[in-house]
């Protein structure tokens, strides 16, 4: 009986930091977003767009690298991309932390289950699998 | 049309798709994508990409508060994650393969089956009968609390479940969108799992399923700031905005009205999708 109130609170414990993990990951990527939302009107707000035809080619902020080389030239469209894949990144490393919990529960079977969640989605991010 | 005349536009539809996806339950990507391509022209493949982004927001915006309050079952989430993670990622791949008039058929498809799935009245299954080896043996038999108590309850059909969770991913990587109707269909229908626990599970769930899909979206160039950036923004404040109006109104009379609305935007991508238009 002990146990099972130990158990309930370390759960608890778990779900506040999982779910300020969250919240705050969300907060922060579109704060990023917006500065680079505000900075790229000031730069190309004039210029006129056209997305009518999706053309693969003509996208350049691709990888992570490219994205990082872009922030160093301070263009507004690298830095609402890097809030972006931060954003992607908020729920990966909730899985992460999930698997951290279950790790100080012992419940190694979803250990297991959350590297297999994880290595998935590395191997996507591995940029072998656009065609 | 100019950078900032194109930003204020779709800043200001995907405000409205965000608060109408969160009043109805069906979340803003059904309701971007017919606005950036039907009205604005946008090419599926963008309005897909600006999407799943945005997705991702509001489906970790809202896992936040739901997280917190003990109900969503992170057991049950993280096992069928391993379902939609991989099929998410294959519905990604294909998308680019197949003829955009055909996405946006299939994409009609599953709006009018959201609407259809918002109208139904909903039925609990949930019991506490034996729940059958696997469930057991992956513990994803749980409880939630409620104004009268901890209930518990028990999970049933669980390779049925896992099964049209696969499905779910696919839709959800194949169109850019939570898919959640599929989702709670495969926790409510088939696991039988109660509506509070599986509709904040699946939304728990919608952030990675997303994440997975997004990486190859955004490796492949679909992922334009241009278009995510006023997309994930105006979904985001729309949704947070629906959902404080949701705590003080019942919207259910407003169901019907949202539901023709959903339906006419289904016929007009599944008739631009067959005539070729998009």
């Amino acid at each position: 009986m002990k146990k099972d109130i130990k158990q309930l609170v370390g759960d608890k414990d778990i779900q506040l930091i999982l779910g300020t993990l969250l919240r705050m990951g969300v907060l922060l990527s579109m704060a990023v977003v917006l500065i680079g939302g505000i900075l790229y009107m000031y730069s190309d707000g004039k210029a006129s767009v056209d997305y009518t035809v999706f053309v693969a080619e003509h996208a350049d902020l691709t990888s992570i690298s490219a994205i990082i080389s872009g922030l160093m030239s301070g263009s507004g469209k690298a830095i609402i991309q890097f809030g972006i894949v931060l954003l992607i990144f908020t729920p990966i490393s909730r899985v992460l932390l999930s698997v951290f919990s279950f790790l100080l529960e012992r419940d190694y079977m979803y250990v297991l289950i959350g590297l297999i969640v994880l290595s998935i989605i590395l191997f996507s991010l591995s940029n072998k699998l656009v065609g | 049309m100019t950078v900032f005349l194109f930003t204020i536009i779709v800043l200001l539809g995907a405000f409205l798709a965000g608060l109408l996806g969160s009043l109805t339950g069906l979340g803003g990507g059904v309701i971007i994508i017919p606005l950036l391509t039907l009205v604005l022209g946008v090419d599926i493949h963008y309005a897909i990409g600006a999407s799943i982004v945005s997705v991702i927001a509001t489906s970790s915006g809202s896992a936040a508060a739901y997280v917190k309050e003990g109900i969503t079952n992170i057991r049950i989430g993280m096992f069928l994650e391993i379902a939609t993670t991989i099929s998410a990622i294959l519905g990604a791949i294909i998308t680019i393969y197949i003829n955009p008039g055909y996405i946006a058929v299939l994409f009609g498809l599953i709006l009018l089956f959201s609407a259809v799935m918002m109208l139904r009245k909903k039925v609990e299954h949930t019991d506490n009968d034996d729940s059958g080896k696997l469930a057991r043996y992956f513990k994803l038999n749980g409880s939630y609390p409620t104004e009268q108590g901890t209930v518990s309850y028990s999970v049933h059909n669980v390779v049925g479940g896992f099964v049209m969770m696969f499905f779910a991913g696919i839709v959800s990587g194949l169109l850019g969108i939570g898919s959640g109707a599929l989702k709670v269909l495969a926790m409510d229908n088939i696991m039988r799992i109660p509506f509070k626990v599986s509709t904040t599970t699946s939304n728990f769930m919608m952030g990675v399923t997303a994440a997975a899909s997004a990486v190859v979206y955004l490796h492949r160039g679909q992922i334009d700031p241009g278009i995510a950036m006023p997309v994930c923004v105006g979904v985001l404040i729309g949704a947070t905005v629906g959902s404080k109006v949701l705590i003080r109104s019942k919207p259910e009379k407003l169901k019907l009205l949202f539901a023709v609305v959903v339906a006419f935007l289904a016929c007009q991508m599944i008739y631009n999708g067959l005539t070729g238009k998009l």
